[in-house]
């Protein structure tokens, strides 16, 4: 059970989350194409690595937001808040 | 008076005696024997039988390590159908199965298996048993394995789990473990210790001085997680169940402990030697035996040979002579050992035999002799000769107890100087210390007898698997040791292979030609010991399952009568039965009633969602398919949100409850879904939209007044606005008080009726009940449920999201594609519905049905049209009779549903055709809408 | 051209006398050569049986199989070995009872047992609203020429006698598919192995592939850890590992890879013999050959490769198990594993051709692949030697994602596959 450092909460248990999959969304335009739209609804980038994604404290402070994790081994990077570029 | 048992080495008073009983015989323990000191102590040398030959098999070990006692306790619902004798503590009445041999343990005549054991060696059933088919033989072969009863009904105990969090988590409470706890705890380190036996060891009055030490005894680490999380099991109640103490104690409990970092204290586990029939009742390691000594004065025999090819044996034989056993021989595979281990052994007048090991025992139903073969300096046997024993005590070295560092992710490796498994690289959080760091001395000598029938030399002894299965394994090209281990089962069963870990290596390794160090381990799979399913479960049993929703008013319904059901995860009047009357007839009468005069509904579990704010309006008109901008305070709508797919997500009411506060309404089901995505949208796409989204579900209850009567009654609860048409039409909102409490009222129907949905706060409901009631007693008003309802929205056409939707229907399918094209400003899903498949003209479609006369459309039928080319072209999503004329109606998701109007299709239920339907608009009832307008 | 050894009971017998010693491999391990016609990358179920019915039926012998490791260490061998065929869509429904008809001949074709035990599956309904929903499924199921039919609870309570008797959540029917049961995953390996080797293809195991050859938009090669091969087409068979995999070859997937659990108890007398499942309570609880209850529930919901779950997720599952049959909680939890499975946004796999000519997929199978093999072998090789989709893959297209055509069985029917 992973042990999430919410930054507005500090480090909490896996069962306290809300996965969001991935973040940094940047959506096409309206005007994209059938394939550049559906590429975005449903490709993805599955990385067998670092990741960044999104994650909801639902049973904590209600907050989204962004984590930097290692797919393979599990470890947690950076937590950052949403609207955050996490460079 | 001598202690129960002819090989107890004490004595004990008559008081102090346990009776128990195995496999339907008395005997007598003690105070502190286990299950397996007490069957030794009383001479019981046939413990069970082996899986497969059935061979008998005597205690092995005295830990959790056991492959053979493994035995069943109790019965009925209290039955524990497998726990090793060595860990279960003897209480008085115990009862004690075996559960294997037919006709008996002691005389089993399956043992014929035995002598063709050829035949079944590994994997020889997926070489036959194909025709005619396998479940022929399927059967028997389960019953032949004669396992554990399962409990016959619900488990008496309950079982808590404890969370927990420290710097340094110590397993192990051996010297080692003491040592390590003392060292943090002294340095100012939260320490939790956890040791599997009853107490610790010597020497704890420091540790006990330390307050941030907390241990915890009974307990095993079993399951190491991410992030350092590790679960412990601990026994509880001192009974074997909860039950023996009134149950006001846990049989077990889980600790859940976050730590810092885990220092490993684990110890190791002795391996045997092999050699030929080394499975015989009366051979067992050497520690184990000591222990038997120690804790319980138990001998492992009368003849007593030992077997070694390292120095940890040396000292047992001095325990054992000094307690007054016969040691008739040492036997050592090394050609020398340390001088003074000798030393000491001989002055007791042991003999010892250097380059000598086992080859052979014998004895049918347990040992009587062993043969001993002496070794040359190329490990070859020269000469052989036998001595009669009842006990053969054997230690063929030690592997080290790492099966939590493997599951945290660590990888091991096996090591030719230690012939162990090692770490290959130290785990960050991890610690090794003690005999798991560095196993007891001396593995330097041969393991596995070089000579005798493979087949008949055991390395799993729970699962019957020989050396020669390992060697017909690489034989037959599974040489991966993820395939030797599941083509002949090795260490696959409740020991999960502890014992034979490291000869089992080496077996692999010369059968493959290689060295055991360039073998892949094969991994450690959790938990480290059979862990009680009740207690990874917890109190989540039972009613503790799910929690259970109720509406405030359920109380007042339950005395009306109300016949409850699970409604998603809501607790939800279906229908009101009268005594006598089923649930089909009370929604018939209840239908009846909303159509003729009027009803009360419960519509509490309906979401709310208030969106507060300057931008409230404006955030809300991004997910519905409908143009909101135009709402005027005091309005309502009724709205499709979608997915970015384009897939009906949820639909509901929006109301402008005044400039900057709007109210959702949602499905009951997916209030908590709804909620979240307007949250995720405002957080993570927007966070500059001036809007808080608020859910109020549980806030505020809602009691439908519905039917044409309502008004009347509504009027008589004395509003402080006015209630008539002209003032307050369908589809408004009035902010107003009822009954001396604030209330908001909506006139939305989805009944069809003349309707006022009455918000109160929850506490205020059952009052506003009462009183609808007993204003429109002189009406004829009476409650209606779920059933109905669901019913009378369906004559309407009205939508009832997850029946006549699934996961792929999207607005114009159930037509709403006019709206959801015309609105101009993007929302979200709308750029979807352009995708190709979301426009194609064959989708299904919503329709109306009507049947005839003589049967029902089934809810759940499927649809064929005429000519059609396909399996299925539709099915039934909702279903009743019209309340207009009687006739079956229905509404149905049909191919082009739009196109096949007056088209007759074929109902298909249970295989069979039932009845035909007329393709009809999916409006049955009041289509102008004159009644909800009223 | 069968080369190695057939297996009866009188070869077991006769073996047997010889104490086994003659036993010949029951695959073989040839060195990789330098060019093949075509290279199956994934030694999984799928891409055994594909290597099988390449040399089989359509008599391509030039086949290599590559796996990184070793042959069935995958989700093939990870899986609770639940083989059934009761799919809503008419296009999931024709595939998976192609896979489980070949499945109830696979023991006689493969001459090798995979211990198929036919004693159905039941999918339980806990309301009248669910029941609804399941009548629906049963019909489509039946509409599609498979069997399936509708249990009342006295029906289901004695088939199972085991059931909660006070549940929770009330059991007030389901859904049974008598000729659905289980298989044994390591045999039906094992057995396609056997029967690809002995038919000509070549298993080449601790080989992984590190990248491909393309010319002009065509495959014609691939990078392996033992050097390049040379071939005309390419099937990649591997489940979790299928994006990076399909980045070398230059294009993107719709798969998110994720954490699927698995646990089995200790041996007991036999006491369960269909397979149960619930969508409400979520867990699928069923008994092995070798008595064990196995035990399988949601997937861990995020991306990840390490293959371990979250107790809280384990917890879930057993509770949901507990909940279905309360006399468990006394036996023991002796084993628990995970594996990675690839989910699509529709949970229904992806199957054909991919954007490099030349180049075949076959993942997406999430949490469902197992009773999919024998099917996906076939119409997989079938693409392959015609480069044409199978007729009965058309519909798992890549390019539906693109259309918007998903095929949602998890929504169409409410229970995870």
């Amino acid at each position: 059970m992973l042990r999430i450092p919410c930054p507005y909460c500090g480090p909490r248990d896996e069962a306290e989350f809300n996965y969001g999959g991935p973040t940094h969304i940047t959506r096409p335009q309206l005007s994209a194409t059938d394939t550049e739209w559906s590429h975005y609804l449903y490709f993805r980038e599955n990385p067998k690595g670092l990741y960044r994604e999104r994650w909801l404290h639902f049973a904590g402070c209600g907050q989204w937001f962004n984590v930097l994790r290692d797919t393979v081994t599990h470890e947690i990077h950076q937590a950052y808040p949403m609207g955050a570029s996490g460079e | 008076m001598s202690a129960p048992g002819p090989y107890r080495l004490s004595t004990a008073r008559q008081d102090e005696r346990l009776d128990f009983s195995f496999d339907g015989r008395k005997f007598y323990g003690v105070h502190g024997d286990t299950v397996a000191s007490a069957l030794l102590a009383n001479g019981v040398r046939i413990v069970s039988r082996s899986f497969k030959f059935h061979r008998p098999r005597g205690i092995f070990s005295a830990g959790y390590e056991e492959p053979n006692a493994i035995v069943q306790l109790h019965s009925g619902a209290e039955v524990i159908p497998g726990e090793r004798a060595p860990l279960v503590p003897l209480i008085p009445g115990l009862q004690v199965s075996s559960r294997v041999g037919w006709p008996s343990r002691s005389f089993d005549l399956l043992r014929a298996i035995d002598y063709v054991h050829p035949i079944f060696a590994a994997g020889f059933y997926n070489k036959t048993f194909i025709w005619p088919s396998w479940h022929l033989y399927e059967g028997w072969i389960r019953k032949l394995a004669g396992l554990g009863h399962a409990p016959t009904g619900p488990d008496p105990d309950r079982y808590d789990t404890c969370h927990a969090h420290c710097d340094v988590l110590v397993i192990g409470g051996g010297e080692a473990g003491l040592a390590a706890a003392v060292s943090a705890g002294s340095a100012g380190q939260r320490v939790l210790l956890v040791e599997q036996s009853n107490e610790l060891g010597t020497n704890t009055q420091r540790l006990r001085e330390l307050a941030q030490v907390t241990v915890l005894t009974r307990a095993m680490a079993v399951i190491y997680y991410d992030h350092d999380l590790v679960a412990l099991t601990q026994k509880v109640s001192p009974t074997l169940s909860g039950e023996s103490a009134n149950g006001a104690l846990p049989r077990e409990r889980l600790w859940l402990v976050r730590t810092g970092r885990v220092i490993l204290a684990t110890g190791g586990i002795e391996q045997p030697l092999i050699f030929c029939n080394n499975d015989r009742p009366g051979i067992m390691l050497a520690g184990a035996a000591g222990q038997y000594l120690r804790r319980h004065a138990v001998a492992p025999g009368r003849e007593v040979v030992i077997a070694t090819n390292n120095d940890t044996a040396y000292p047992i034989a001095c325990e054992l002579r000094e307690a007054g056993v016969d040691v008739t021989a040492l036997v050592d595979a090394r050609e020398e050992v340390p001088s003074h281990l000798a030393a000491e052994l001989r002055a007791l007048r042991v003999p010892i035999h250097f380059s000598t090991m086992p080859v052979d025992t014998h004895g049918f139903s347990g040992l009587k002799s062993v043969s001993l073969g002496t070794l040359n300096n190329r490990d070859q046997v020269t000469a052989v000769s036998t001595l009669p024993c009842d006990a053969l005590l054997v230690s063929g070295g030690w592997s080290p107890a790492l099966h939590l560092f493997a599951q945290a992710g660590g990888k091991l490796s096996f090591s030719e100087l230690t012939r162990t498994f090692q770490p290959v690289a130290p785990h960050p959080s991890i610690e090794i210390v003690g005999d798991a760091a560095s196993p007891p001395s001396g593995a330097g000598a041969i393991r596995v007898s070089p000579v005798g029938s493979a087949a008949r030399q055991w390395i799993d002894l729970r699962h019957d698997v020989t050396v020669a299965d390992i060697e017909l394994s690489v034989r037959e090209n599974f040489v991966a040791v993820e395939h030797i281990k599941r083509y002949t089962t090795l260490g696959m069963s409740m020991d999960q292979g502890k014992i034979g870990q490291a000869p089992a290596t080496e077996v692999i390794a010369k059968a493959r030609g290689m060295a055991p160090s360039q073998l892949a381990h094969t991994t450690f799979r959790p938990p480290f010991v059979p862990v009680t399913l009740g207690t990874m479960v917890g109190r989540n049993v039972g009613d503790f399952y799910a929690p259970t929703r109720r509406t405030p008013l359920h109380a007042i319904q339950a005395e009306a009568g109300a016949l409850f059901d699970d409604f998603g995860s809501w607790r939800r009047a279906a229908a009101f039965p009268h005594p006598g009357e089923s649930r089909d007839a009370a929604v018939h009468r209840e239908i009846k009633l909303v159509r003729a005069g009027v009803g009360l509904y419960d519509a509490s579990p309906l979401g709310k969602i208030e969106l507060i704010g300057p931008d409230a309006l404006d955030f809300a008109d991004r997910f519905y398919i409908n143009n909101l901008m135009t709402l005027k305070a005091g309005r309502v709508r009724y709205g499709l949100m979608l997915r970015e797919s384009g897939v009906i997500f949820d639909d509901g009411t929006v109301t402008l409850l005044d400039e900057d506060r709007v109210l959702l309404t949602t499905t009951s089901g997916g209030a908590g879904r709804v909620a979240q995505w307007l949250e995720e949208w405002r957080q993570c796409e927007w966070p500059n939209s001036r809007v808080v989204v608020a859910p109020v579900t549980e806030q505020w209850a809602s009691v439908a007044l519905t039917g044409q009567h309502a008004r009347k009654i509504l009027e008589r609860l004395q509003p402080e606005c006015s209630v008539s048409n002209e003032d307050f039409p369908h589809l408004e909102f009035r902010k107003t008080r009822v009954l001396g409490s604030e209330a908001r009222i909506y006139r939305v129907s989805f009944s069809g009726e003349l309707t006022y949905e009455i918000n109160v706060f929850s506490h205020k409901a059952p009052a506003l009940w009462a009183a609808l009631l007993e204003e429109g007693r002189e009406f004829g008003i009476g409650p209606y449920g779920v059933d109905a309802l669901l019913q009378l929205r369906m004559e309407k056409g009205f939508l009832h999201l997850g029946a006549d939707t699934d996961g792929t229907t999207v607005p114009d399918d159930v037509g709403f594609g006019k709206p959801a094209a015309a609105k101009q400003r993007h929302y979200i899903g709308k750029r979807s519905l352009s995708l190709p498949e979301n426009v194609r003209p064959d989708r299904l479609q919503l329709v109306g049905l009507r049947g005839a006369r003589t049967a029902g459309i089934p809810i759940g039928s499927h649809l064929r049209l005429p000519d059609s080319g396909q399996a299925t072209d539709g099915w039934v999503t909702s279903t009743g009779l019209c309340s207009a004329d009687g006739m079956p109606v229905a509404l149905a998701l049909l191919r082009a549903g739009r196109q096949q109007t007056d088209k007759v299709t074929t109902v298909h239920d249970e295989g069979r055709v039932v009845t035909t339907a007329r393709v009809v608009s999916r409006v049955f009832y009041d289509e102008p809408g004159a009644r909800m307008n009223a | 051209m069968l080369i190695m050894q057939r297996y009866s009971l009188l070869k077991v017998l006769g073996h047997g006398l010889r104490r086994n010693r003659d036993w010949g491999p029951a695959w073989r391990s040839p060195a990789l050569k330098k060019s093949y016609d075509i290279v199956v990358i994934g030694g999984g179920g799928h891409g055994l049986a594909t290597a099988y019915f390449l040399a089989r039926k359509h008599g391509v012998r030039s086949v290599a199989l590559l796996e990184r490791g070793h042959i069935g260490q995958g989700n093939s061998g990870r899986n609770t070995q639940v083989t059934r065929s009761n799919y809503f869509y008419p296009v999931s429904s024709s595939f998976f009872d192609h896979s489980l008809q070949l499945y109830e001949g696979l023991g006689r074709e493969l001459n090798f047992n995979v211990m198929l035990r036919q004693d159905g599956m039941i999918v339980l309904a806990h309301s009248l609203h669910e029941l609804e929903g399941t009548r629906r499924w049963a019909n489509a199921i039946r509409m599609n020429g498979v069997d399936a039919e509708i249990l009342s609870e006295a029906e289901i309570r004695r088939q199972v006698p085991i059931l909660n008797s006070r549940p929770r959540f009330p059991i007030v029917g389901g859904l049974m598919q008598r000729r659905a049961g289980i298989s044994r995953h390591d045999a039906t390996v094992w057995g396609f192995a056997r029967g690809a080797s002995d038919y000509g293809a070549d298993l080449i195991q601790n080989c992984e592939v590190t990248g491909f050859r393309k010319s002009g938009g065509r495959v014609i090669g691939v990078e392996t850890s033992a050097g390049v091969v040379n071939c005309g087409r390419v099937v990649m068979s591997v489940s979790n590992h299928c994006s990076v995999l399909a980045r070398l070859a230059g294009f993107d997937l719709p798969i998110s890879t994720m954490t699927l659990q698995a646990m089995v108890t200790e041996p007991i007398e036999p006491i369960l013999d269909p397979c149960v499942i619930s969508g409400l309570i979520h867990a699928y609880v069923s008994q092995s050959d070798r008595g064990e209850i196995v035990i399988g529930g949601a997937a861990d919901v995020f991306t990840s490769y390490r293959q371990r779950g979250s107790f809280h997720v384990t917890r879930g599952i057993l509770a949901a198990a507990l909940e279905l049959f309360p006399s468990f909680s006394r036996l023991k939890l002796m084993r628990q594993w995970a594996g990675a499975v690839d989910i699509t946004p529709d949970t229904s796999p992806i199957m054909g051709l991919t954007p490099v000519q030349g180049l075949y997929i076959n993942c997406g199978w999430g949490t469902g692949g197992y009773k999919a093999i024998p099917a996906g072998g076939d119409t997989m090789a079938h693409t392959a030697v015609y480069d044409k989709p199978h007729p009965l893959i058309a519909s798992f297209d890549l390019a539906r994602f693109e259309r918007g055509a998903l095929i949602d069985e998890g929504a169409a029917a409410g229970v995870a596959h």
